[in-house]
């Protein structure tokens, strides 16, 4: 869960910095998605870095997939007879909500796939035009795209408050001090993160980008 | 005080099991919790029904052997408080208690609220303490430890064993239980010579019995009679990975 949350997190931080490029200008924008194709050019032959990639974070994906199901198929055997009364929490919110909040982000990614990759639910999905795209995915009108995205944004949020600290923790963070530094470190990564992603949709709802 | 309880009643492992209400009167908020069902049972065995089966010993809150999921709480509202040391001060007259059992697979029903904890018992016996026989207990100065390890090795063994941890877990994890027994060795110097075999037997061991993986949710410290820290599963955590790269798990004369 570790390891393979890590690759993602970084995926995720690089994708962000991207997405910031929006308030460059539309070219600068579109040169670099077109860019992102052609990374390692003169040594690999056309798209081949970015199938690797993608090949990387489908493996990353699936694994994550597959150890969190192993752990939530254990947690169900753990406990067969549930509590007639089950208090509330004592832990943090986002650790409760670590396997749903899981189901929500892969349904929003393969809807993010089918709307920015291959176009299929865009309004514009011109392929050769990213920074149109994305213009016309958060349009005002189209305030329930944005709504989503929005909540699926957030919920990443929470799924990375808890899953940076505990991927540290899994790999022997083992100090009360270096724990609230990990907390501390997890929540801040979070907010950054969502914020870095939010910016761009509400940037193009207000018309700041357009 | 007048109380209304909802007790798990179970005749055996065997049977299915149900909430029963039982309405006890004129408990003292000075009475421990365990007193209260002392009385419910007096009552009970005078009407000649059967009475609530629990587990108890010493009453002082350093044996282990009480545990009861109160209002879904392990050991009650009170932190830091085995079930035996909680109050009836701590709830308020009228008040509806819901008394269950721990759940957990690895924990089976024996009777009513009584659980068989030996899954503990198998995850010690695979490496929960020192081969070497040690004799009396030496001079404390002949071997330094330092400050800082004696006292999270110290904080390590204060766990009694009771299972609030399991209980706690959303995952049903012994893994604080196991990091806790495992670290008050891992810290000092008698505990090195089997360091890593210890981990990786204890781990099994933990897997074996049915126990859930751990999540870092963070149930179990707040539920945990003695406060045991959450980051004593780093350190169990940091000699797995220790124990697995060095390959430690087939050292000759394990």
């Amino acid at each position: 869960m570790a390891v393979t949350g890590i690759l993602l997190a970084l995926f995720l931080i690089a994708h962000m910095l991207g997405n910031l490029k929006v308030f460059t200008g539309e070219t600068s924008f579109d040169h670099y998605a077109h860019w992102l194709r052609d990374i390692g050019k003169p040594l690999l032959p056309g798209v081949w870095f970015l199938w690797i990639l993608r090949a990387v974070l489908v493996v990353a994906v699936v694994a994550h997939i597959v150890s969190a199901t192993v752990l939530a198929r254990r947690a169900r055997a753990a406990r067969p007879v549930r509590y007639a009364h089950r208090k509330k929490i004592n832990g943090s919110y986002a650790a409760r909500t670590m396997r749903w909040g899981g189901v929500i982000i892969l349904l929003f990614v393969i809807y993010h796939l089918l709307d920015l990759t291959t176009g299929t639910l865009n309004p514009v999905g011109n392929e050769s035009k990213p920074y149109g795209n994305v213009v016309a995915d958060f349009a005002p009108e189209r305030w329930y795209v944005t709504l989503f995205y929005t909540l699926a944004i957030v919920t990443v949020g929470f799924h990375l408050r808890h899953g940076a600290f505990s991927a540290f923790r899994s790999l022997g963070q083992q100090t009360p001090r270096g724990e609230r530094t990990a907390r501390t470190a997890a929540l801040i990564f979070a907010v950054l993160l969502c914020a870095g992603y939010l910016v761009v949709p509400f940037a193009v709802l207000t018309g700041l980008v357009s | 005080m007048n109380l209304t309880l909802r007790i798990w009643r179970q005749k055996g492992p065997e049977d299915k099991g149900r909430m029963v209400t039982y309405p006890v009167d004129d408990v003292s908020p000075d009475m421990s919790f365990l007193e209260m069902l002392d009385v419910l049972n007096e009552r009970l065995i005078l009407a000649g029904e059967d009475p609530v089966a629990f587990d108890h010993d010493c009453r002082e809150g350093i044996c282990g052997m009480c545990g009861l999921m109160i209002n879904g709480d392990a050991h009650g509202p009170q932190r830091g408080t085995t079930a035996c040391q909680l109050h009836m001060r701590q709830f308020t007259d009228g008040e509806t208690i819901d008394i269950e059992p721990w759940r957990a697979s690895a924990f089976p029903v024996v009777k009513d609220l009584v659980v068989n904890r030996s899954a503990f018992d198998k995850i010690i016996a695979a490496g929960g303490y020192i081969t070497a026989p040690t004799g009396s207990a030496p001079e404390a100065h002949s071997t330094p430890v330092a400050k800082a390890n004696a006292d999270a090795a110290f904080e390590s063994a204060a766990c009694i064993g009771c299972g609030a941890c399991v209980a706690a877990c959303p995952n049903g994890s012994g893994m604080l239980f196991t990091a806790a027994k495992l670290t008050q060795l891992s810290l000092l110097p008698q505990g090195q010579p089997e360091r890593y075999t210890r981990v990786i037997g204890m781990v099994d061991a933990h897997d074996e019995a049915g126990f859930g993986g751990c999540t870092n949710a963070g149930e179990c410290t707040p539920a945990c009679p003695k406060g045991i820290p959450l980051n004593t599963i780093g350190r169990l955590n940091r000699d797995y990975l220790a124990a697995t790269a060095k390959g430690a798990g087939n050292t000759p004369g394990s």
